[in-house]
């Protein structure tokens, strides 16, 4: 019995291995070393590089861009040591980075959002920290409407959460929430079902979402009104930039990128991951 | 059991065929390969999530996962208990209504309904299964968390979760009890009969019991993807790590965790998340392994 089998075993390793080296051969890269870049950072920003990666390599055919993720921290880190071609990092540089030179690619806000029928025309900073530590529960105690509010917030690692938390001096721990989404997209579906909900979502995210007739609000804040010119002219209060890093004057293939990331050319992919293009 | 079973059936294959023609040997040379890869990638599967698990389960430590403060991974707090407590009580009171609903509903199109409304129900219910399950949490996070809400707020809640959950695993339950139902032989319902029994003692005493072990799989299967279940689960139960204290209160299971924090996980909190996995593994073969259970004496019948 066992005699029969074998040389079928035989024969089907044979042919694994023929379609082992046809994937091998398929997957090899054909890329020189000079027309391959490497982005490592925050994983806020490197979805946006990694759109803006797939169209410049389509345009550059043999070029290759990888885009990692590790945190603003391991960009700054890897453009140090010469580990990465480009840094990724969603934050404005430090004091103690002025050995760095950051491209702004991009600017990402966070705005609170409400259902359309909700009265409330706004919260103060005070009030939106006592919602959220759960000091207030009832719409009552902050302006007309009533019923429980029902907050929402963002699951952990989320980098609206981190400008949320780093913006009202709160940390996770602290927060009562009652339903904890994942991106933008759930938290603004969310909010446009539920009457009572208070949310917050990228800015960009939420002046989309309201211009193609979802019925939400998005909540001015310390006096400003979240629109897209309030944040590209720097002028809203809950902002970061989305930075491309260098530690050298750029030159070559990466200056070529940088310039591409900045360009009008990738805006339509910068909104449609909800951020606002520089100006 | 079942390995025995197979090969007890080459060997009779061997026998009747001295000279194996082409077709059975290429049939081999397909089927080979095959076997193989589904075999590699389950293993390669289980490989990697305990090597990506090995971080978490080594620095944090199994004492830490099931006693810390809280869940926050982010600011170093790494307690699943509470998650996975909601795993199991959504998964268990699902099934358990989806179990009493399914038996019910079979026993009723099996021995009261009349053929074509058997025949109808069967459709719906079938149709019921063909639903997939992004558009039950979409229909749950309109129609019935919103309902739920006017009840007791929030809305996202433990209920909410177990409906669209029974919802989801009822056609499991239903089909395979019916299935089971109608493979009663006739003899013993008519023996039934012929004593004078009612169609109530005929359909609970007879058919019931003689089906009980084909039921019973269906009901662990059904239990199996109300564990795994991630998307509808995750759009309406609130997601709030916490054990409920009501069937209003919010809840997060392994999966949703899994599907909400892994995007922009890194460092121990991914680990965490591969435990998490991890976990969810051991719970389903768990119920996978009740099912071989049932599954030697169903075989017999």
């Amino acid at each position: 019995m066992m005699g029969r089998a074998v040389p079928a075993q035989r024969r089907c390793r044979g042919l694994a291995l023929s379609v082992g080296v046809f994937l091998a051969a398929l997957i090899a890269p054909a890329v020189r070393a000079d027309d391959k870049l490497l982005l490592t950072g925050s994983s806020t920003v490197a979805p946006l590089a990694a759109e803006i990666a797939k169209r410049y390599e389509s345009l550059h055919p043999g070029v290759r861009v990888d885009v990692q993720m590790g945190g603003s921290a391991r960009g700054v880190t890897d453009i140090r040591h010469g580990l990465a071609d480009i840094g990724m990092v969603s934050r404005a540089l430090k004091a103690d980075e002025a050995d760095l030179t950051a491209y702004t690619i991009a600017f990402d806000g966070v705005t609170m959002i409400v259902n359309k029928v909700n009265p409330i025309t706004t919260l103060t900073e005070e009030q939106i920290v006592a919602i959220y530590t759960g000091k207030i529960r009832e719409w009552s105690a902050v302006g007309p409407g009533k019923g429980q509010i029902v907050i929402e917030n963002k699951a952990e690692g989320r980098s609206t959460l981190e400008l949320f938390l780093d913006h009202f001096k709160l940390s996770s721990p602290e927060i009562k929430a009652d339903v904890v989404v994942g991106d933008n997209e759930e938290a603004l579906k969310f909010v446009s079902v539920s009457p009572n909900a208070l949310g917050y979502v990228s800015i960009g995210g939420a002046v989309y979402a309201a211009d193609s007739g979802v019925p939400i609000k998005a909540l001015p804040l310390d006096g400003v009104e979240p629109t897209i010119e309030a944040v590209a002219t720097r002028k809203f209060p809950i902002l970061r930039e989305l930075n491309l890093v260098l530690a050298r004057p750029p030159e070559g293939r990466v200056k070529d990128f940088i310039n591409y990331a900045q360009s009008g050319e990738v805006y339509d992919l910068v909104k449609e991951l909800f951020y606002v293009p520089i100006r | 059991m079942i390995s025995s079973k197979s090969s007890s059936t080459f060997r009779f294959v061997d026998r009747i065929s001295k000279a194996e023609p082409w077709e059975d040997r290429l049939l081999r040379m397909i089927l080979w390969p095959a076997g193989v890869l589904a075999g590699t990638v389950s293993l390669a599967i289980v490989l990697v999530i305990t090597i990506e698990a090995g971080p978490g389960l080594g620095e944090i430590g199994v004492v830490r996962l099931l006693a810390d403060p809280s869940w926050h991974p982010a600011n170093g707090r790494f307690n699943l208990l509470p998650i996975i407590v909601d795993t199991v009580l959504v998964a268990a009171l699902a099934t358990s209504l989806a179990a009493a609903a399914g038996i019910l509903s079979a026993i009723f199109c099996t021995s009261f309904a009349p053929r074509m409304l058997a025949t109808c129900f069967t459709r719906m219910i079938e149709l019921l299964a063909g639903i997939p399950s992004v558009v039950f949490g979409l229909w749950g996070m309109t129609v019935l968390v919103p309902a739920v809400a006017a009840l007791a707020p929030p809305g996202p809640s433990l209920l909410a979760a177990t409906l669209v959950l029974t919802l989801m695993i009822l056609p499991t339950v239903t089909l395979v009890a019916t299935s089971s139902l109608s493979r009663v032989p006739a003899s013993l319902l008519i023996g039934g009969k012929a004593l004078g029994l009612s169609a109530w003692s005929i359909a609970t005493k007879i058919a019931l019991p003689a089906a009980r072990r084909g039921i019973a799989t269906g009901v662990v299967l059904a239990l199996g993807r109300a564990l795994g279940e991630t998307m509808a689960v995750l759009m309406v139960s609130g997601n709030i790590v916490q054990i409920p204290g009501s069937l209003f209160d919010p809840i997060r299971t392994l999966p949703a965790t899994i599907a909400l924090e892994i995007p922009y996980a890194e460092g121990l909190h991914r680990a965490s998340l591969f435990v998490c996995a991890l976990v969810l593994m051991a719970i389903v073969l768990t119920t996978v392994c009740f099912i071989e259970l049932f599954q030697p004496e169903s075989a017999r019948d």
